[in-house]
């Protein structure tokens, strides 16, 4: 029932709106001084090296593919969960069948040493 | 239109009470960390500031609350602003499912001990712990830092790593219960608790639910002596204190769940439903700074490779066994 | 009521929609496409599709979402410069593809052709059992080869992957 979810709503609202309060009122009590000192970049006190926007590894772009694809099996599974003891053999068997073809993907990147050094 | 109204104010008296109770937890954590991991240690914790101590919160939030507002050079300001509170915003909202009792009877209505009870209550907490990975991206990113970037990556790269195995090791669960909804679970575990149907998906969940929170020994990426402060460097003030209070409030909400999903929610004898609920999870959280005080940290390639190659096929192999046995039960 | 809560969701998704596209930054780009997918999972709820929304949320918000910001990160896309070049033939074309689709949605929605509650799965009894159940009953019995090919959708997408991103094979 949608109306179920209107106390949710109302719940992030605050959840949300909280953190945004504290940072607001903080800002009006707290002192400002801003100098050029404070406002560089930390770098364990010397001045920072080359810029900070540098070419990152790839290998996070794997990560997070991987993520989407094993994040779209476990949605599978929940629908399947619940209705897992309705379904009875022939339920076990497809499911079976889909873990194990992605497990042989996950086997697969893991043979690639994708899996590695992250 | 009455009834409406006296809903409605039911509905935000519970959100008040609750989002009350879980501040003063979250500051009172963070006060027990302190005193635990000090007596685990052979030493005190802060015990100076009112007696034992319990004073200590409130005057490291009023220091917080007082310092100034600084923002570095370049920085991107509203992601800047934005990213603790995302952070934050995920964990506070979980407790909207989370059932703290059963029901009480307040003037002849009766009033369940939940602020919602939606059917699909579970993915709710799923869906959330998701974004809550934006917000380490985007404190990472618009900090205009190298480390802060480098670290706000790895933190992302570490938690979605372990949503996976995180989402999968409840499966079971729900395999016995049938529903979605938080309240149907504990309804379902009236007799015997899924802790023992199901120790190895409470094992996993709780390992993988370490990695999530980011708490030893799987804290990297924010720990002290790793890439200075990782994703939080450039974060002062009161965004530095919401990204520290909304770790403690994951990790209470995360205790919250595994108390919900594994050990039988607020049930128990003779104590009234919520002293039971609360105890238990404070046992989690005593837990959580046991670890803390006992295991080394991870390196982060150990991390990436235990998350991918070992929980997540393990967490598989558990939906599949507890398939099989429940079909031949 | 439900009109006060759609009219709501629906001018935050249209806004955030257009932000996606006016937007130089491309992180900002990415954080409002993240705020149109949430709106529209509220959508999904007053629609009574629960386990939909909830999906739209885990699944697009949370996780194609931080593989677009990773990607936006790892290739450090800098503001978009605005191109001060002419192109009044790409304007008129895309003037009236636009004209085009508003067209046809607009003849859908004034004829009012729009089938609700036909069909074997009405309202009524998918919220008997909730909309989790009802889509796994129907998705795991007379749809058993969609989900089955599925799996190997995503196999392919992992093999793409690896492959497009590892030099030696």
């Amino acid at each position: 029932m949608p109306s179920d979810y209107f106390p949710v709503f109302v719940f992030l609202l605050i959840a949300v709106g909280f953190p945004v309060m504290i940072i607001a009122l903080s800002s009006i009590v707290g002192p400002r001084k801003p100098s050029p000192e404070k406002l560089m970049p930390y770098e364990c006190g010397v001045d920072p090296i080359g810029s900070a926007r540098k070419r990152l590894s790839v290998k996070f772009y794997i990560v997070a593919m991987l993520f989407v694809v094993f994040d779209i099996e476990a949605i599978f599974l929940y629908p399947w969960a619940v209705i897992f003891k309705d379904l009875g053999v022939f339920g076990v068997v497809e499911m079976g069948l889909f873990i194990v073809i992605l497990f042989v993907g996950l086997i697969y990147a893991w043979k690639k040493g994708v899996l590695e050094w992250e | 239109m009455l009834e409406v109204v006296i809903t409605i104010g039911i509905m935000l008296v519970k959100m008040v009470i609750v989002l009350s109770v879980v501040m003063l937890m979250v500051a009172y954590v963070t006060l027990m960390e302190r005193r635990v991991l000090g007596r685990m240690q052979v030493r005190h914790g802060p015990n100076r500031v009112g007696w034992q101590g319990l004073l200590q919160p409130i005057a490291d939030g009023t220091k917080l609350f007082f310092k100034e507002e600084l923002t570095v050079d370049k920085a991107n300001k509203g992601l800047y602003h934005l990213a603790p509170v995302i952070y934050m915003g995920c964990a506070l909202a979980i407790y909207a499912v989370i059932p703290f009792g059963n029901e009480i009877e307040v003037l002849g209505r009766v009033i369940p001990l939940h602020i919602a009870d939606i059917n699909i209550g579970i993915l709710y907490v799923f869906a959330l712990s998701s974004l809550g990975v934006y917000g380490l991206v985007l404190a990472g990113w618009s900090s205009n830092n190298k480390y802060s970037m480098l670290g706000g990556l790895r933190a992302a790269a570490q938690m979605i790593s372990y949503e996976l195995p995180l989402g999968l090791s409840i499966i079971g669960v729900l395999m016995l219960t049938g529903s979605l909804s938080m309240v149907d679970i504990v309804n379902a575990q009236e007799h015997v608790w899924f802790v023992f149907l199901q120790p190895f998906g409470f094992l996993l969940y709780l390992i993988c639910a370490f990695a999530e929170v980011g708490r030893t020994p799987f804290d990297l990426v924010e720990c002290d002596n790793e890439i200075v402060a990782g994703y939080q460097t450039e974060y002062s003030s009161m965004k530095f204190a919401i990204f520290y209070l909304g770790e403690y409030m994951h990790i209470i909400a995360v205790s919250a769940i595994a108390v919900t999903l594994f050990w039988g929610g607020w049930r128990g004898p003779f104590l009234p439903p919520v002293v039971w609920f609360i105890g238990k999870v404070l046992a989690f959280v005593f837990f959580f700074i046991w670890v803390r005080a006992t295991y080394p940290r991870f390196r982060y390639d150990q991390l990436m490779r235990f998350g991918w190659k070992v929980l997540l096929p393990l967490t598989l192999l558990n939906i599949v066994v507890t398939a099989l046995v429940t079909l031949i039960i | 009521m439900t009109l006060f809560f759609f009219l709501l969701i629906a001018i935050v998704t249209v806004i955030s929609a257009i932000l996606v596209i006016v937007l130089r930054n491309p992180i900002h780009s990415a954080l409002s496409l993240v705020l149109t997918f949430f709106s529209i999972a509220g959508l999904y709820i007053l629609l009574n599709a629960q386990f939909i929304a909830a999906i739209q949320v885990i699944v697009y918000a949370g996780a194609i979402m931080v593989l677009f910001l990773f990607v936006i990160m790892l290739l450090n896309l800098e503001k978009e410069k605005r191109v001060s070049e002419k192109h009044p033939l790409q304007k008129a074309f895309g003037v009236s593809i636009a004209l085009f689709l508003l067209g046809g949605i607009g003849s859908i929605v004034a004829t009012g052709v729009l089938y609700g509650n036909m069909g074997t799965e009405t309202a009524a009894k998918v919220s008997a059992v909730g909309n989790t159940k009802a889509i796994a009953g129907l998705l795991f019995t007379d749809w058993v080869l969609p989900f089955e090919i599925t799996s190997i959708l995503l196999i392919a997408a992992i093999v793409g992957a690896i492959v497009l991103t590892k030099k030696e094979l």
